[in-house]
């Protein structure tokens, strides 16, 4: 039976088959079969990691608190340079331009990335919003959340910064930024589980010692990285504790 | 703790004596302008448990005017404001030494005699099934719920 890797639902689109690179690439470094699964909603991530069936994961930062503290996983590393920041866009025509102008009954465009969703709803707190006096529209991807803006359906949009950079210029010229997250702490990464922890080592340098080959290079590109970083118990137990003071 | 200096303070300004935890008393020097919180930005600290503050974000450094290495090894009280109800922290101590977390409303006083309000979260740390240290992550809070603050806090004091 092959060790079970998957990578959080939010992954970038254009680094789908980088991730399919790296488990390749992983499975010949550390001489064991490791299959690579896809999942696209969180639900049913989280359904198949509730019954012990991830061994890796490239994780949410939303869901390490449950891998840590539920299942026993450990953090290994996390690409540098590379932290979750999340952006409140409304349409450039808007007469919104700060969150202090937003009342009651808005309807808020959003994807499903439950770190992103906290970390917007928690700017929008500060213009007296929450889940209980808005309207969420759910998307399934930044560009749809985008839409929904263009389109006048919504009044804000939560985005992963990341994504909302990446949009087409012509598309975020339609658009305008009303507050970007500076938080710089919180960040997906890498962890392992039980199963495989006795590999955790030699893992973790591997993975640290990618960016000194060729094709460690090349893999990294491919996955839109500059290396990756070790991350520490206590580093993880950190954001762990900071996501669990955000969420209540 | 220091007592306050003139030659730090911005503006015209009060006095104020400040009677804090274990018998300490320090003098403070506070004025009426208000630093708006930045927004998109989180104020994280972490303390040990007495309470000394063992760490800060670049975020807690700026608002609050002093330098890392002033706050690192000072009681959390550096912040303490003279219009906060000494019961607001009373119940924030009971709360967290319960194993709780503690959230409310914080008027905080900087260096500089200014002012900020903050929506303040604070949690124990919890390793090995035992509390190690707190931590406080603050948020931007709404200008409602600054407003009920002032007005709760005004009949406390
Ligand atoms: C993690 C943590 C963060 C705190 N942050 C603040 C703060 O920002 N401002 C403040 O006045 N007190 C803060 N306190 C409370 C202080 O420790 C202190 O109780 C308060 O300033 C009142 O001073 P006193 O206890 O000496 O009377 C914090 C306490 C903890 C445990």
């Amino acid at each position: 039976m092959p060790y079970q890797f998957t990578v959080s639902p939010d992954f970038s689109p254009d680094h789908l088959s980088g991730w399919y690179i790296f488990n390749t690439w992983l499975q010949k470094q550390l001489g064991e079969a490791v299959h690579l699964e896809m999942y696209d909603c969180f639900q049913t991530q989280k359904a198949v990691i509730e019954s012990n069936g991830i061994d890796l994961i490239y994780a949410n930062p939303f869901d390490a608190a449950m891998l840590v503290r539920k299942k026993g996983f450990r953090p290994l590393a996390r690409p540098v340079g590379v932290s979750d920041e999340a952006i409140i866009a409304v349409n450039a025509e808007s007469l919104i331009y700060d969150v202090a102008d937003l009342s009651s009954g808005i309807k808020i465009a959003v994807t499903d990335d439950p770190d992103i969703r906290l970390m917007g709803m928690i700017m929008l707190e500060a213009g007296d919003l929450n889940l209980n006096n808005t309207i969420i529209i759910s998307c399934d991807a930044y560009i749809l959340v985008a839409k929904q803006l263009l389109k006048g359906n919504a009044d804000v949009g939560v985005f992963l910064a990341e994504a909302y950079d990446g949009l087409s210029n012509i598309v975020k010229s339609k658009l305008r930024v009303i507050v970007r997250s500076e938080i710089s702490v919180i960040h997906h990464g890498l962890m392992i589980g039980p199963k495989l922890a006795h590999r955790k080592m030699d893992i973790l340098e591997l993975l640290v010692g990618m960016k000194n080959n060729d094709k460690g290079q090349d893999v990294l590109k491919s996955l839109g990285f500059r290396a990756w970083d070790k991350v520490e118990d206590e580093e993880m137990e950190f954001m762990i504790d900071l996501m669990d003071a955000l969420s209540v | 703790m220091r007592d306050f200096k003139p030659e730090d303070v911005i503006g015209d300004y009060k006095e104020a004596l400040l009677a804090l935890y274990g018998g300490l008393s320090r003098l403070v020097l506070y004025t009426d302008i208000e630093i708006p919180y930045p927004d998109g930005k989180l104020i994280v600290s972490t303390t040990d448990k007495n309470g000394i503050i063992t760490h800060v974000n670049k975020a807690f450094v700026e608002m609050s005017g002093y330098t890392e290495d002033e706050l690192i090894g000072s009681p959390h009280s550096i912040l303490r404001h003279p219009d906060m109800p000494s019961v607001a922290f009373k119940d924030l101590w009971d709360t967290v030494n319960k194993g709780e977390y503690w959230q409310g409303i914080v008027k905080n006083l900087r260096k500089d005699g200014g002012y900020y309000w903050v929506k303040a979260t604070v949690i124990p740390n919890i390793r090995n099934n035992e509390v190690v240290s707190y931590t406080s992550v603050r948020r931007k809070p709404s200008r409602t719920k600054v407003e009920d603050a002032k007005r709760l806090y005004a009949t406390l004091k």
